[in-house]
């Protein structure tokens, strides 16, 4: 079975004339102007996994759009007790729902759901994989912050292999042109990931990932992602944390993401993850209109 | 389209004429247009058409169609004991039947794992149902838990025809060495699935572009090789060792069992159908279909396996037959089960790959299937067609265009990729020690 119409499975099939379209749409989004597009509907809110940031902000879209939400979590429903993936699918879809947003630790979940349910799934993060919610509203944030991405250099630093979001951002910046520059050691940034989409360089040395960038986006070291991998956590911080003092190598008016959790200390000090260049917070934020966008789009109400 | 299960005693009375066609038996260099009469189980006579005197019970039209000793597969997973709702033996062996096998090699790795003479007997009765003939191949370690070896020379005279913990590799330098001493001195083959499995937990394909794109765990082509080269010094330092390496499927491993062929060491291997047709650019994204291990390798690990299968560095075409339940690979990629099923698509895709793409010489396909394996784990009187040895015999049509459709699989599971694929080269007909076990 083919992913039902309005399925977000991942930026990479996604063209970039459906991405301008999502966030367009998603400049007219206001959750404090409710609009009931999707009046009635019923948004099933999957978490195999836990999430602060994705899981609040997907509800409060699906409900500033008029929806009903029901969050299924992994702890206390029939997953625990051995449920398979399908059968939650079926059932969830049995009971109402008109969408599934699911997050799953497991890469391509999302896609063997969209394979045999027959509602839009969006993927709010699957495994390694990818986490396109997260890329369209950080391209929404870049677009609020600069003219557009012609010429736009985007630096991501940090632990792109256990990265889906690095995984979603490099396809999307990809399709407008955008030069990407990953940096990290070469555990963390293998050189493989060039083959991910073209424009892609990898650098070892921050200074080189600095220079000229417009946008830095940081990344968590995903411990609990690490499996037996050994890195040295002060010889990264000495190499890779980005000090208000780096900051300094990149344009003057460079941004800062960070799709958070952030880790004070770590990947970046609180000089920076506070400053005036930070956009952590506008991250958030833009991530409800966005929302709402794939939302929409997902019940054919995106117009 | 089956026969019943064939008995001792009409084996021993029929009498079988098959007329007509064109046999091909690489062990014995024929490769023309003859007539094959089997008797009481054997082979009475090859003869060019028409010159074979006295009569037969049963006759075979076999014109426009290829003759060859019966194709044995080194690496079947048939899940009894324990495992009854993937496959039978009676399912799997069916299934063997209508790929064109006469004789398969099951693993071990059932539950309980087959690590005892007694388990070898089980497997061989006669209520098992087999249609074709089964030779176990036995744990090399208690349970395959790779700490101490199982009793070779008892499992050796109760019908094992080698040893291996597949699936389980044994890692440890020590025990790999006493199993192949120990099999060195009993002449009896001590099988490797090569992988390296403190480099490969949580990982689910082949270690690529393919994998970092799909956000899934690789297994590098080094976790393979390191093992292979391991092995192989082992086997060369050990006298009479037979190494047989299992499901070879990466460039470098294959490098160092070229240079332990070259110095005349005492090591097979084999390559399934699946790594001879498809890389990990094939794969369709996160179907669990194409999960198997060792895992599909990149474009030019299958470049490099072709260029072997042609050059005779490939002793055998196995299948590593994997029957799983729909619901143990309908869902996550990574939690899938590995394996696909592979018995009656081999032929098919070896004449469709090796023959027709890359002009592979048809005998050297049947080489593959019969004298190649035959030697590996020593069958003997099988894989050939040589006056006196046993009447197990495969007829296909070369030429035959067919689709693949796996609702019509005579085993019991369907994970495969490779349904609805158009193939050419089709079984007609697989006998088993004189007697027709299936016909199309």
């Amino acid at each position: 079975m083919n992913p039902a119409r309005g399925s977000l499975l991942g930026i990479e099939h996604l063209e970039a004339a459906e991405i301008l379209k999502i966030l367009k749409f998603a400049r007219r989004m206001n959750p404090d102007k409710p609009r009931p597009l999707l009046k009635g509907k019923r948004v099933l809110l999957l978490f195999y996994e836990s999430s602060t940031r994705t899981r609040t902000s997907f509800e409060i879209a699906a409900k500033s759009l008029g929806a009903h939400t029901v969050l299924i979590q992994s702890t206390g429903s029939s997953i625990e007790k051995g449920e398979s993936l399908l059968d939650t699918g079926y059932t969830v879809r049995a009971v109402g729902a008109d969408v599934i947003v699911i997050r799953h630790p497991n890469a391509g979940a999302p896609y063997v759901m969209a394979q045999h349910i027959d509602v839009p799934i969006i993927n709010a993060g699957d495994g390694l994989h990818e986490h396109p919610s997260q890329a369209l509203l950080d391209a929404y944030t870049i677009l609020r912050n600069k003219k557009s991405f012609k010429g736009l250099q985007v630096a991501i630093v940090g632990d792109i292999f256990h990265s889906r979001v690095a995984r979603s951002a490099c396809h999307l910046l990809s399709k407008f042109d955008v030069k990407i520059i990953l940096c990290g050691p070469p555990e963390l940034v293998p050189d493989v990931a060039t083959t991910l989409a073209p424009g892609i360089r990898v650098t070892r040395h921050i200074e080189d990932a600095l220079r000229g960038t417009d946008v830095l986006m940081l990344l968590r070291m995903q411990s609990e992602r690490l499996a037996g991998m050994k890195i040295d956590v002060a010889g990264y911080t000495a190499r890779y944390q980005m000090t208000a003092a780096r900051l300094k190598m990149a344009k003057k008016d460079c941004i800062v993401m960070h799709p958070g959790p952030i880790i004070r200390g770590l990947e970046l000090t609180s000089e920076v993850a506070d400053g005036a260049q930070a956009r952590i917070l506008e991250e958030v934020r833009n991530g409800v209109p966005t929302r709402m966008a794939i939302l929409a789009r997902a019940m054919g109400k995106m117009r | 389209m089956t026969a019943a299960p064939k008995t001792r005693d009409d084996r021993a009375l029929t009498s079988l004429l098959i007329k007509g066609g064109h046999v091909i038996d690489p062990s014995g260099r024929v490769d023309a247009p003859m007539d094959v009469l089997l008797k009481n189980g054997h082979v009475a006579e090859v003869a060019p058409p028409g010159k074979i005197k006295g009569s037969a019970e049963e006759k075979f039209d076999a014109r426009g169609l290829i003759v060859a000793p019966g194709f044995i597969d080194l690496h079947v997973h048939l899940r009894e004991p324990g495992q009854a709702h993937k496959e039978t033996i009676a399912t799997g062996t069916a299934a063997a039947a209508a790929g064109g096998f006469t004789s398969v090699c099951t693993m071990p790795n059932t539950i309980p794992v087959v690590d005892s003479v007694e388990w070898i007997e089980w497997l061989r009765q006669p209520e098992r149902g087999a249609v074709v003939n089964v030779f176990p191949i036995a744990a090399a370690t208690r349970a395959s838990k790779g700490a101490s070896l199982t009793d070779f020379r008892a499992l050796q005279t109760a019908g094992a025809i080698a040893v291996t913990d597949d699936g389980k590799p044994i890692l440890d330098d020590g025990i790999m060495r006493e199993a192949l001493v120990l099999g060195g001195e009993l002449n009896f083959p001590v099988v490797q699935h090569a992988e390296d499995t403190r480099t490969t937990e949580n990982c689910s394909m082949h270690a690529g572009a393919r994998s970092f794109r799909l956000g899934l765990r690789g297994m590098t082509a080094a976790a393979e090789a390191s093992i292979v080269d391991r092995d192989v010094h082992l086997a060369m330092q050990i006298p009479n060792a037979r190494l047989h390496v299992a499901h070879l499927s990466t460039s470098d491993a294959l490098k160092s069992l070229r240079r332990a062929k070259r110095a005349k060491a005492r090591v097979t291997l084999e390559v399934t159908p699946h790594h001879f047709t498809l890389s990990d650019e094939d794969m369709l994204d996160y179907d669990s279909n194409y999960k198997m291990n060792p895992p599909l390798r990149s474009a030019s690990d299958l470049e490099a396996i072709l260029v072997a299968l042609a050059d005779g560095t490939v002793d055998a075409i196995a299948t590593d037959h994997a029957p799983h339940a729909a619901h143990e690979k309908e869902m996550e990629f990574e939690r899938a089960a590995f394996g696909i099923t592979g018995l009656e698509t081999a032929l098919a895709l070896a004449i469709t790959r090796l023959h027709r793409e890359k002009h592979i010489p048809l005998s050297r396909v049947v080489e593959l299937f019969t004298a190649g394996p035959a030697r590996c784990f020593d069958l003997r009187g099988r894989g050939t067609l040589i006056r006196g040895s046993i009447a197990d015999v495969t007829i296909f049509d070369p030429k035959k265009k067919w689709t693949f459709d796996v609702a019509k699989s005579q085993s019991k599971s369907k994970n495969t990729p490779f349904n609805g694929w158009q193939l050419t080269g089709k079984v007609i007909a697989t006998i088993v020690g004189g007697k027709i076990v299936y016909a199309s």
